[in-house]
């Protein structure tokens, strides 16, 4: 089972996604970073958005990966709370987001995201579990 | 931060010698004490900076320097581009151009009082903020394109604001060389209905009054009376320089690898300002800029009509607007010769001495008006820029306080809720459009921002003019 958490930046937030695969650890890392914006569990996913992005490396494609979701949500006026990582090769990923049009009440919105960044980011697998993390700008 | 590993000079300016592979000394601003509580983060991010090419004299951190991307967060390095200079997004953040502007109102504090309730209220119902929040202003494309290329004067032209408020603010609110060709379609789509608007997180709109005045000819020269009201903003290029930010990032990975440049701390990549790509990210860079002027003016005119509706009589005139995460092309006089140098900013502020031809007229002879926020229960202060920090510092200090406590801690040590009524009993009235982000954004969880401001006046960087007292904050 996969899972996220947080960890401690003094000017912002550190998430971390953990999972049995590369593909789930990226998954659980969008969850982090959503529920820093809105209370995920409120958000119903109604609508699928199909994501692509590409990266020099995989910590690169972990970065490109969040800035794509932020851009989706922004552009779509929406949040995530389902997210799915369908192919991700060193270079590439394919995947979908599902969610819904944002209703500050409703989905307790929090703070907004800038962006993803390159500080504390990491990307690999320990005592067979992997994980991805970054400092997310708010 | 380890003081052996520093050479004092002075009580106010500690230097990082020159070591490895950096190619000038890193030095910092403050007293013992706040270097003492900074990161050793910043240590590492300032002798990273050192190392870029073309860097010049030293790589810089003010006393409310905090661990950046990249940059440390109060760092400042300027770069000549006829030595190989680069440009770096670490340099500049993901908030292009976010920044501070005061208004006049010219009222006074005891005719505020009674209605200041109704003043917040006011301005948080007409300036939006918050998550995703859009404006009432829709763009045509041909008007984002006006909006990229000339920033304040553009929303001017279009009814937002006074032709005078454009000598007020900082490169007459239009840097040149912005080509919206630069700037991402997926930019271009997030700025939809974004001007206008103050984001969350720090950003805020503060109605302030003049606690204290320690320099009574500048404070005049500014406009400032003891007990007058002022408006600050704080906010910046949203999600379109959001966006820019992202956009290069990897853009400039893949140059700093074509280019060879060695980088230590990937936030750091970046491209060389004569190359293909440095020119193309600056030029974005300008276009974000831009935007940021502009949307800081639209909220000015929003506020305008929020003041008005409350107090019909008063007048708000723009002292200042500066920003606070830029690159910005300026002269500088570095080994006895005047310079042209791309100088980065990265929550800094730019504060020119009194001779500069750039200042607007009733400030020549005087100094730049710089503004440095505080937190919401804390001051503010406004400082007048000097000849000895623009030899010490490239003209750069402070940008506010700086966090001293990440926002996970401050959000379970303080509820939102409770620092409402917190701050109100000591009347200052806040709204916010988020109670967890007003926990994270709790007085405490910030250094002080009269030691920060000590540090720089006595550091010779800047003088200090007023302080200013918080009586009302809307928060995004």
């Amino acid at each position: 089972m996969g899972r996220f958490e947080y960890f401690e930046h003094l000017a912002d937030m550190g998430i971390i996604g953990r999972g049995a695969s590369l593909a789930q650890a990226f998954e659980e890392a969008a969850k982090a970073m959503f529920n820093l914006m809105v209370d995920i569990d409120q958000v119903e996913p109604k609508e699928r958005i199909p994501i692509h992005c590409q990266g020099g490396d995989r910590e690169e494609l972990f970065v490109e990966w969040l800035n794509a979701l932020l851009t989706e949500a922004d552009i779509n006026g929406m949040v995530f709370s389902r997210f799915s990582v369908e192919s991700l090769t060193g270079e590439e990923l394919s995947g979908w987001v599902k969610g819904e049009g944002l209703d500050p009440e409703r989905h307790h919105a929090k703070t907004e995201v800038k962006a993803a960044t390159y500080s504390g980011l990491a990307v690999g697998e320990k005592g067979g579990e992997f994980y991805a993390r970054c400092v997310v700008d708010l | 931060m380890e003081l052996k590993k520093l050479k004092a000079k002075g009580k106010y300016e500690w230097v990082i010698p020159r070591q490895g592979e950096m190619r000038v000394p890193g030095k910092i601003f403050a007293n013992q004490g706040l270097v003492e509580e900074m990161d050793e983060k910043v240590y590492e991010q300032i002798s990273n900076v050192a190392c870029l090419p073309g860097i010049q004299k030293f790589s810089l951190a003010m006393p409310d320097a905090h661990w950046g991307y990249g940059f440390p967060i109060g760092g400042v390095a300027a770069f000549d581009p006829a030595q190989g200079g680069v440009v770096s997004v670490g340099g500049v953040g993901f908030d292009v151009n976010c920044g501070v502007r005061t208004l006049h109102t010219g009222l006074e504090l005891e005719e505020v009082k009674p209605r200041l309730k109704e003043l917040v209220d006011t301005l948080f119902n007409i300036v939006p903020a918050g998550l995703g929040s859009r404006g009432k202003i829709s763009l045509s494309s041909s008007q984002v394109e006006g909006v990229l290329t000339k920033g304040s004067q553009w929303v001017v032209e279009l009814g937002y604001g006074e032709k005078e408020d454009l000598e007020f603010t900082e490169e007459n609110g239009m840097v040149p060389g912005g080509d919206p060709g630069a700037v991402s379609q997926k930019a271009l789509q997030r700025e939809r209905r974004q001007v206008g608007t103050l984001g969350s997180g720090n950003h805020y709109l503060e109605v302030q009054w003049v606690e204290e005045i320690y320099e009574p000819s500048t404070a005049a020269k500014f406009g400032f009376k003891e007990n007058m009201v002022v408006i600050t903003i704080h906010c910046g290029s949203r999600a379109l320089g959001h966006q820019v930010g992202t956009d290069y990032l990897r853009t400039l990975a893949e140059a700093s690898r074509k280019y060879g440049i060695p980088i230590r701390e990937r936030e750091l990549v970046c491209a060389p300002i004569d190359s293909p790509e440095g020119r193309r990210y600056f030029s974005a860079v300008n276009c974000a800029i831009n935007y940021a002027f502009a949307n800081r003016q639209v909220i000015t005119h929003l506020v305008r009509e929020g003041l008005g509706k409350v107090f019909p009589q008063a007048e708000a005139k723009l002292l200042y607007d500066v920003g606070h995460n830029t690159c910005k092309v300026e002269t500088h006089r570095i080994d006895g010769q005047e310079r042209q140098v791309y100088v980065h900013r990265k929550g800094a502020t730019r504060a020119f001495g009194p001779q500069r031809k750039e200042l607007p007229r009733p400030y020549q002879g005087v100094g730049q008006p710089v503004i440095v926020g505080g937190t919401m229960g804390t001051s503010s202060y406004i400082l007048v820029g000097t000849e000895s920090g623009e030899e010490k510092a490239f003209a750069s200090v402070c940008h506010g306080a700086g966090r001293r406590m990440s926002r996970k801690r401050a959000m379970r040590t303080w509820r939102g809720e409770r620092l409402l009524d917190e701050l109100k009993s000591q009347g200052i009235y806040i709204r916010g459009h988020s109670m967890s982000g007003l926990a994270e954004e709790a007085p405490l969880a910030y250094k002080d921002v009269s030691e920060v401001v000590e540090a720089i006046h006595n550091g010779g960087l800047a003088r200090k003019v007023v302080k200013l007292k918080p009586i009302g904050c809307v928060k995004g």
